[in-house]
């Protein structure tokens, strides 16, 4: 019964589909574009930032991608837009657009 | 070899229970249902069994707690009464439509209000379209032959559906009769033990349970659960006859008592059954043809083998102790009429009230049933549908 859900997709016939919709796969809220959602964008602004990371994780939904211990842009994919970064950053290094 | 017993249907229940030693039981007292969990954490606090019991503070959490269980490849199972049943609503739905093989022992009890504690339908009618097997009992014994049917039934392959075995409070669960209990070995054996091919918590193998899923999927996975009550049909009634053979006793979907050769039947679910039986050997012995049709799967509904069941007869009363608030006739009626006409079984047929909140249903009660019938079908009589057995009228006095 452990099907490769990748194959499944929205024009699959019902007996394509697994019991109950469970999803044979870990992490897969990765493909789940949920940036369409956002009706206030979070504008970042490199040359105020001080890279103290406190943006990074108050985000919700781990949209601030941090390597080498810098952040970089946003994860537009996935970001809500709730603005808890902008609050979050003392440097006023982040502007949240309509 | 099975051994002779008195026993409640509640007693009757926890001792199942014990013989099938789940892995979990979250549970919240409620009456009637109450003894079934102070029994089993009895049986636990003596070493009789190790299920994981979790004390709750409400049904919303006890049923909760049992999906997650069961998602996470416990076999799980609960019990509850009434508003108990109704605080579950949101789960109960979510455990049927997550395909979760989880048991529930429900006590059934009136629902407010007014308030009252004792017995009527209500609760599980009113849950009837929330996606469980929903399989009655007339009396102990097949309380506690039934709940030993649940688990093989909602864990088969082409299943994976809740099952709520139902038994009428205090009339049931609280009477103390005669029962046949099996030893713990055969009971276990019939069981069987559980072995989930998904879970949660299954190492290398992720899964995830209830997704969100948008309107390209909600539709086929509705149908698809509908697929799986559909088929539970003939697992219910292998499960039965397996359970038959081994220990001589027990019904399929329903038991036909006397109804071979009858005029008049009386279709009904649960404790009343009993007296039904009693009111039609009565008039059988003055020879008028009486039976009586005890509905013991009331999901999936088998609404062609009812029909088929009662093609023969004059005229039949459906029996509902539920009301259903919707000015026509109870749920019973509305699906066994609803049954009759689509097999174009055209016979009188007329929905009664009866027993709501604990009212007594008597031998004699029934009796003027099966008369009615008798004046419907041979002397054209027009009876009212949706009558209430037994009400206090000016009318009536």
């Amino acid at each position: 019964m452990r099907t490769d859900v990748s194959k499944i997709n929205g024009q699959s016939p019902c007996e394509d589909l697994t019991e109950g919709l469970m999803i044979f796969a870990g992490g897969t809220s990765k493909a789940f574009k949920t940036g369409e959602w956002r009706t206030s964008t979070p504008v970042f602004d490199r040359e105020k930032c001080k890279q103290c990371l406190l943006c990074a994780p108050v985000c919700p939904d781990g949209c601030i991608p941090v390597s080498d211990g810098k952040r970089d842009d946003f994860d537009f994919d996935h970001c809500k837009g709730c603005g808890i970064c902008e609050k979050a950053c003392p440097f006023g290094a982040i502007t949240m657009t309509e | 070899m099975s051994r002779k017993d008195r026993m409640s249907g509640n007693e009757a229940v926890a001792y199942a229970i014990r013989q099938v030693n789940p892995d979990v039981m979250p549970a919240f007292p409620i009456t009637p249902s109450t003894e079934i969990p102070q029994m089993v954490s009895t049986y636990i606090a003596n070493g009789e069994m190790d299920t994981e019991f979790i004390p709750v503070e409400s049904e919303h959490s006890s049923m909760s707690a049992t999906v997650g269980a069961e998602a996470a490849g416990a076999r799980s199972m609960t019990a509850t009464s009434s508003c108990g049943l109704a605080f579950m609503w949101e789960e109960l739905l979510v455990a049927a439509s997550n395909r979760l093989p989880l048991v529930l022992a429900l006590v059934n009890r009136t629902l407010s209000g007014p308030i009252n504690i004792n017995c009527d339908h209500s609760d599980s009618m009113g849950a009837r379209d929330t996606g469980w097997i929903q399989i009655y009992a007339e009396n102990n014994q097949e309380a506690y032959d039934n709940f030993i049917q649940a688990f093989p039934i909602a864990e088969d392959p082409r299943v994976h559906l809740p099952v709520m075995v139902c038994q009428d409070g205090f009339i049931t669960s609280h009477a103390v009769e005669n029962i046949l209990l099996e030893e713990d070995a055969d009971v276990r054996e019939f069981v069987g033990e559980y072995h989930p091919e998904e879970f949660l918590l299954n190492p290398g193998k992720p899964v995830a349970v209830g997704p969100y899923a948008v309107s390209d999927y909600s539709m086929e996975a509705k149908f698809n659960q509908e697929q799986a009550m559909i088929r539970s049909k003939e697992v219910i009634l292998e499960i039965a006859e397996k359970f038959r053979s081994r220990f001589n006793r027990g019904f399929g979907l329903f038991e036909e008592y006397r109804t071979e050769d009858a005029d008049y039947i009386l279709l009904i679910m649960g404790s009343a059954a009993g007296t039904s039986k009693q009111a039609a050997d009565e008039l059988r012995e003055a020879g008028i043809k009486a039976g009586v049709l005890k509905l013991r799967v009331f999901r999936p509904f088998p609404a062609e083998e009812i029909a088929n069941a009662l093609k023969g007869c004059k005229a039949v009363a459906i029996m509902d102790r539920c009301e259903s608030y919707n000015g026509h006739g109870g749920p019973l009626a509305s699906e066994v009429m609803a049954a009759l006409y689509t097999s174009k079984v055209y016979i009188p047929a007329i929905s009664y009230i009866y027993g709501l909140a604990g009212r007594d249903f008597t031998v004699e009660t029934a009796k003027d049933i099966y008369k009615e019938l008798s004046d419907v079908a041979d002397k054209g009589k027009q009876i009212k549908q949706h009558t209430y057995v037994g009400l206090r009228t000016r009318e009536e006095r």
